[in-house]
């Protein structure tokens, strides 16, 4: 039950964290926001590749391998598309200085 | 001493990548290194998992898997228009959703009857294919709706759908409960009733919600995504995953707190409540009697004069693919002395800053582009506003009738400037289905035409001036 407490706290913890630093982000770069958390919620994809090292009942393998492809597709194109949306950012930001 | 050690600290300094690289998404400037620092937390996590020797047996599955799926990933994003972001955006957060939905019941598969802590384990599991449904199936239709399918244009007709919604939630969390209490027996039926259910809530869910609430909805799915990520990360007892996931959980809800407040309407509004018809309804001919039309060329003549000019550009611009137009007018105006910015409402477009995203991409500079409470109480000395496919977020009603269904919610005060130039096809309302006093005031010219047109033909004029 230890262990329960302490994931709990992690998640709490890292949710006022995180909003704290949500909170700081103007509202012009919220769509790169958006894309770039998105990707960072493909972190399923260890999940998946957890349930590899373990015995997994036969057609479950394919679930699993499944999942892999949709959380990889989720991360890589999240964060692709998040950098190709602030490289339209920086470009005018960085030679007008 | 690998998996014990070695691996617990990659996934540590992961989720730091992860902290720090949103704290850099605060500024244009950092923000490209922040979104780098959270691929690297996620490339490094993903590398010691890989290379765990436990894992050699079955590399071509993981492997081949990450290929595919980056790929696909990968080219989706390149090649995609900046126009279609709202869209991809909704993709890859249903693929999220997916992923974890797999991973809870391929976890429970494996363990069903003999884990730890099977109430803790099983109540994750649940809310794992809960939640990871209704955002896989929720962004499929918000993708349909944005994508402008044929079959997602009208919302399926599904009678008593509040009703439907509650019952379906109900039965939901019955079946969770049975579950969890089962400790085991029949856990795995349980959880695909769970997953089927819960895809035709998400379904359900999304498919009212018309198009100018589609921010809230994004916002909120994203949130939902990282949470069901840190659900799974609940299930198989994984700290990276309910850190990312609480990240992600906590971005979204703000986000979505930030796009209702835009609108001054509550979620649960959005999510289950019926825009009414406002009190003018009906009456728009009368108010729109007055209403007068200009042309291209008289628009570059004001133009010209002009000292100040603000852009208040909104869906339609997207529609029309006029940004482009829109920065050759800005930098002609500036060329003659003007000075040009850009009014953004909170809610413009189909999520959360698609404006700036795509006024961006023009390559308008960001320190153009203004928020509604900054450029509001200087709009009196605007010389020009050009209202561009935006309608509810200028209409003024919201400020002067109490009755009106977008009553309160905050708007940009184009009004207030010396003179307003709209551009539009028609006098047809936006989405709140309410007529718009400021098409017919007298400060107010209205330009018929197709976005990207209008402009085009303003810096026509303007060149030939």
């Amino acid at each position: 039950m230890g262990d329960l407490l302490l994931l709990l706290v992690v998640f709490l913890a890292t949710f006022l964290v995180g909003g704290l630093l949500i909170l700081r982000i103007p509202p012009r770069l919220h769509t790169p926001l958006m894309s770039m958390t998105n990707a960072v919620s493909g972190i399923t994809v260890l999940g998946a590749m957890l349930l590899f090292t373990k015995a997994i009942p036969g057609w479950w393998l394919s679930v699993a391998a499944l999942a892999i492809v949709a959380g990889a597709f989720n991360l890589v194109g999240g964060f692709t598309v998040t950098d190709r949306m602030l490289g339209f950012f920086q470009k005018r930001g960085t030679h007008d200085e | 001493m690998y998996s014990s050690v070695i691996v617990p600290l990659v996934y540590l300094l992961a989720a730091a990548l992860f902290i720090f690289g949103l704290k850099n998404m605060s500024h244009p400037r950092t923000a490209v290194r922040g979104n780098l620092m959270g691929a690297m937390g996620m490339l490094i996590a993903v590398l010691v998992t890989v290379l765990d020797p436990e894992r050699v047996q079955t590399y071509y599955f993981v492997l081949g898997g990450i290929v595919v799926g980056s790929v696909v990933g990968a080219v989706l994003a390149l090649k995609i228009q900046m126009t279609a972001m709202p869209q991809l955006v909704g993709l890859f957060n249903g693929f999220g959703g997916g992923a974890s939905v797999l991973v809870a019941g391929a976890e429970l598969a494996r363990t069903a009857g003999g884990q730890v802590n099977p109430y803790v384990m099983l109540t994750a599991t649940a809310l794992s294919g809960l939640i990871g449904a209704v955002t896989f199936w929720g962004s499929m239709v918000a993708f349909g709706k944005l994508q402008e399918l044929q079959m997602f244009k009208k919302p399926f007709p599904i009678p008593a759908q509040q009703l439907i919604n509650a019952l379906l939630a109900l039965v939901l969390l019955v079946t969770a409960l049975a579950m969890v209490w089962g400790a085991g027996n029949y856990a795995v039926l349980c959880y695909i009733l769970i997953v089927l259910l819960a895809s035709v809530l998400g379904v359900f869910l999304v498919n009212p919600i018309g198009g100018a609430d589609m921010p809230v909805v994004i916002a909120l799915l994203n949130s939902y995504s990282g949470l069901a990520a840190a659900a799974t990360g609940f299930v198989i007892d994984n700290n990276v995953l309910i850190i990312a996931g609480s990240l992600v959980g906590a971005s979204g809800l703000i986000l979505t707190k930030i796009m209702c407040k835009a609108m001054n309407r509550s979620l649960g509004n959005v999510l289950f409540g019926v825009l009414e018809a406002g009190s003018l309804a009906g009456s728009a001919d009368e108010m729109y009697a007055t209403v007068r039309s200009t042309s291209a060329d008289d628009i570059a003549m004001l133009l010209d004069g002009a000292q100040r000019v603000v852009f208040v550009p909104g869906y339609g611009m997207a529609v029309a693919q006029a940004q482009h137009a829109v920065r050759d007018l800005g930098q002609l105006i500036e060329e003659r002395g003007g000075v040009v910015e850009y009014a953004i409402h909170p809610v413009a477009g189909r999520m959360p800053g698609h404006m700036n995203v795509l006024l961006a991409e023009a390559d308008v500079d960001y320190e153009q582009l203004k928020e509604m409470d900054e450029i509001n109480p200087t709009m009196e000395t605007v010389d020009v506003v050009i209202v561009l496919g935006a309608n509810d977020v200028v209409n003024p009603l919201a400020r002067t009738d109490p009755k009106s269904p977008i009553a309160g919610m905050p708007i940009i005060d184009v009004d207030k400037a010396r003179t307003v130039i709209v551009v539009k096809r028609s006098l047809s309302p936006g989405f709140a289905g309410i007529p718009n006093p400021l098409f017919a005031m007298e400060n107010t010219l209205m330009f018929f035409s197709d976005g990207q047109k209008a402009i085009l033909d303003v810096v026509a004029a303007m060149k030939e001036l």
